[in-house]
């Protein structure tokens, strides 16, 4: 550690995000290591932490004995300031070297919030933000994740972006880097080997022109690029890396616990969902390996709980040999098990009242929309019924708090629809007075709801955000309907939802907007401390944009879509006649039911989805 | 009771304390070594530390208690829980510890205080003369606000010597029921003559002491 950096630490709150030394942390030689990667995560260390993608990344690129992955984060502003102040460039954990010095830097993307915070580190890494600016000296600039799925709105600050899972891809490319190190190759050059490598998408080798209503005209590949990446998936789930040794944070976290991935995938089909049709197909682990995973997990971190992780846990294939076996090792221990994203439809108390001794304090059912027909038209097969009974059921078990999650804004959403998750909310309230276990504790009802984004790869993708001023509207027509004492109502500011709803969707040109706000001082947006809506609505017009179109606008299911270059592996068709089936009220069975055919299958090469 | 001594040193010393009670929780389960549980709804290993330690301030006196209930012999404890523990956490020794944490009356701590744009020797002799004085109060952070607080009794013993840019500091500070921790005997020089208060200052715990000045173990 420098002297520099340590007269910082000294100046800034939770210093020890900024140091790195866990436990079960990397140090390699540099000596002796042919690649450094900079894994960076533009959000703070304990989010950053949290995340599995990124333990999982970091185990198996360190797998190669020639690669050194490290960790960067963003600072929080306290020690920006202090580090521009000081001179001192944005660094890695591990070793305390520079990222510009680095080979390959790799931003991992989760959702549309990000993007500033990428530029932000660029800057202080001392790296010029936009690609075009960035020669052969410069490291190679790559992202991947979730908000991948639609590079556009980053694609002028990104070489590279890898799609899908990159627990193969990834060391695909840095094999490629290698070679191209070794070679002397030019960037563009590496770049036109790097297309090649499937799920792998260069931005700069496509053109994209626009039409006089600013929808695009055309997207044109060069140089050989193909027409479509589609993004890749580990085949073989039951036999992927998961991370039993990886690193121990000496600080808290946000998700401070052993996170044991039961499967990838989900199988309901819910139309709203970017994770349900960007994670496709369905790959789970069996109930012995995961056991296996989950003993030395627990042994090497020694932490004393357990999450049981996927998009919706409950419906895993075993999930009760699962439990049974991992609380016979588990309940000796002092270990605890939580189940997040539990389904209120086949909710099983039995299980819930076994795993969570302890902590019986809050539950949380998504019902996403308050009536049937709506709930039908997002493909959220939930039945009052379901979620009533499981209400009844959590109320006799002793639970007094209860969060209900909706979205307003959902397409063909009619007052009546807003008006029933009121309905549905007293309805859970009878439950209580009827059921309770005891009453003098009372209860307490938190109904949320959140402005909904379409977003890119969803039956949804061409439908328009309500604008701010109508989901006000429908906040306060809920409001008025739901004002008694024991349930309480939050929701979300529009605003965010707005740019995060104009970022998902946007195009090349959109980039520019982020840079603005970027220049003017945003990074971190996904945190009310720096995001600030009046800068994103200058930035938008002062390139001649608007956040409405972008956010607002219904789109013909013939248009040509920014993102049409990249596939999740899910037919566009199939997207398409999810729209028509939403707008029909037709709900479509989950893909253990009945395989509808959306495509994905084909990402296995001839394995079975859900095996 | 079982006792370990440990150092805290390099980056291991920017963890706080509720963090390090969080890490040494998970460094005993990764050693392997069975401690006795708490009772209540959110069992944990029971542990006491001795006088927390401060962010940012290295110790090579570190003290914690805890109750071997496994079949770990008491023996090979540092040796295990070294190699379960982050860079920088240390294990010295352990014992069984025959005296109360309470005992500890003075700490004695090193450190260097930095001066970028006044000279060192001049700073060193300054600094002399204030903590030299009878009595020196300032205002301290409490619960109950800021009070008066005199840090002179606090002060055993004081060493500065002039070392290029730094003054080095040696000193027996309070611990117990009025502590007098490096930052606040700093404190006292900024609120008093701030001139002297260095632009950088590092510490490190050299050795615990009770009342009769032996050292505690």
């Amino acid at each position: 550690m420098t002297p520099e950096l340590e007269r910082i630490l000294t100046k800034v709150q939770k210093p020890a995000r900024y140091t790195g030394g866990e436990y079960n942390e990397i140090i390699k030689d540099k000596a002796s290591v042919r690649l450094r990667f900079a894994f960076c995560f533009p959000d703070l260390y304990e989010i950053g932490m949290s995340n599995l993608g990124l333990r999982i990344l970091y185990g198996v690129l360190n797998s190669d004995p020639e690669v050194w992955c490290e960790r960067v984060f963003a600072p929080w502003g306290d020690m920006e300031d202090e580090m521009r102040r000081a001179g001192v460039p944005l660094y890695a954990l591990e070793s305390g070297d520079p990222v510009r010095d680095f080979d390959v830097i790799g931003f991992s993307l989760g959702y549309e919030m990000a993007f500033t915070g990428v530029l932000d580190m660029l800057d202080l890494a001392g790296l010029p933000v936009r690609s075009a600016d960035r020669g052969d000296a410069f490291p190679l600039v790559v992202a991947g994740g979730t908000a991948c799925v639609n590079a556009e709105p980053v694609a002028d600050f990104i070489d590279l972006f890898i799609l899908g899972e990159g627990e193969e891809v990834l060391p695909e490319l840095l094999t490629l880097v290698k070679k191209a190190k070794s070679g002397g190759w030019s960037k563009p050059a590496l770049l036109r080997e790097a297309a090649k490598i499937g799920g792998i998408y260069v931005p700069s080798l496509y053109g994209v022109s626009y039409n006089a209503d600013g929808t695009v005209a055309a997207i044109t590949p060069r140089d050989g690029a193909p027409a479509v990446v589609t993004k890749r998936v580990v085949e073989d789930f039951e036999h992927a890396y998961f991370p039993t040794h990886t690193i121990v944070p000496s600080t808290e976290i946000v998700h401070d616990r052993v996170v044991l991935e039961l499967f990838r995938g989900c199988i309901r089909g819910c139309r709203f969902c970017q994770a349900g049709f960007a994670y496709r197909p369905v790959r789970r682990r069996s109930p012995q390996t995961l056991q296996r995973l989950a003993k030395e997990a627990l042994l090497d971190s020694g932490y004393e709980e357990m999450t049981l992780s996927s998009l919706s846990t409950s419906d895993y294939k075993g999930l009760g040999e699962l439990c049974d076996g991992l609380l016979g090792w588990c309940e000796p221990r002092e270990i605890s098990l939580s189940l997040p994203s539990l389904r209120a439809d086949n909710f099983s108390m039995g299980l819930m009242e076994r795993i969570q001794r302890v902590r019986r304090s809050g539950l949380t059912f998504a019902p996403e929309a308050g009536s049937q027909r709506l709930r039908d038209v997002i493909n959220k097969n939930v039945r009052e019924e379901d979620v009533l009974r499981s209400c009844r059921v959590a109320f006799e078990g002793g639970w007094n708090a209860l969060k209900l999650y909706f979205m307003l804004g959902l397409p063909t959403e009619t007052d009546e629809d807003v008006l029933a998750i009121a309905d549905m909310a007293f309805k859970v309230l009878a439950e209580w007075r009827e059921h309770a276990k005891n009453k003098s504790r009372g209860v307490h009802i938190t109904v949320s709801t959140s402005c909904f984004i379409p977003k890119p790869h969803t039956p949804f993708q061409w439908e328009p955000q309500v604008d701010a001023a109508e989901y006000e509207r429908r906040v306060a027509l809920l409001r008025s309907a739901m004002k008694v004492k024991s349930i309480s109502y939050n929701w979300h500011a529009p605003d965010v939802s707005l740019v995060e709803a104009a970022l998902a969707r946007g195009d090349r040109r959109v980039g520019q907007a982020v840079e603005n706000v970027w220049r003017a001082g945003g990074k971190l947006d996904s945190w009310s401390e720096y995001f600030s809506f009046a800068r994103w609505e200058k930035a938008f017009s002062d390139c001649g944009l608007d956040m409405k179109w972008y956010a607002c606008r219904r789109r013909e299911t013939g248009e040509t879509l920014p993102w049409d270059m990249i596939s999740v592996g899910v037919d566009k068709e199939y997207l398409a006649a999810e729209r028509e089936n939403a707008y029909a009220g037709r709900v479509t069975p989950d893909c253990r039911a009945a395989c509808m055919g959306c495509g994905a299958s084909a990402l296995l090469h001839g394995r079975r989805c859900d095996e | 009771m079982n006792r370990l001594r440990f150092a805290k040193e390099g980056r291991a010393k920017y963890i706080s304390h509720l963090d390090l009670i969080r890490t040494m929780q998970r460094v005993f389960v990764r050693a392997g070594i069975e401690l006795k549980h708490t009772e209540g709804f959110n069992p944990h290993a029971y542990m006491a530390f001795a006088t927390p330690l401060s962010v940012g301030t290295e110790s090579r006196c570190e003290l914690m208690d805890f109750v071997l209930t496994g079949g770990a012999a008491l023996a090979e404890v540092p040796e295990r829980v070294t190699a379960a523990a982050p860079e920088g956490i240390t294990a010295l020794s352990a014992y069984i510890g025959e005296r109360k944490l309470s005992d500890i009356a003075w700490i004695e701590t090193e450190g260097f205080l930095c001066y970028d744009s006044v000279p060192a020797g001049e700073a060193a002799a300054a600094l002399k003369e204030l903590y030299g004085r009878e009595k020196l109060v300032i205002g301290k952070k409490s619960k109950r606000g800021i009070i008066d607080f005199d840090v002179i009794p606090g002060i055993k013993s004081l060493e500065l010597a002039p070392e290029g840019k730094r003054v080095r500091l040696r000193a027996l500070l309070a611990a117990g029921d009025a502590p007098l921790s490096p930052a606040v005997l700093l404190d006292a020089a900024r609120q008093a003559e701030p001139r002297w208060y260095p632009d950088f200052a590092s510490f490190r715990r050299l050795e615990l002491f009770d009342r009769d000045m032996t050292v505690f173990r």
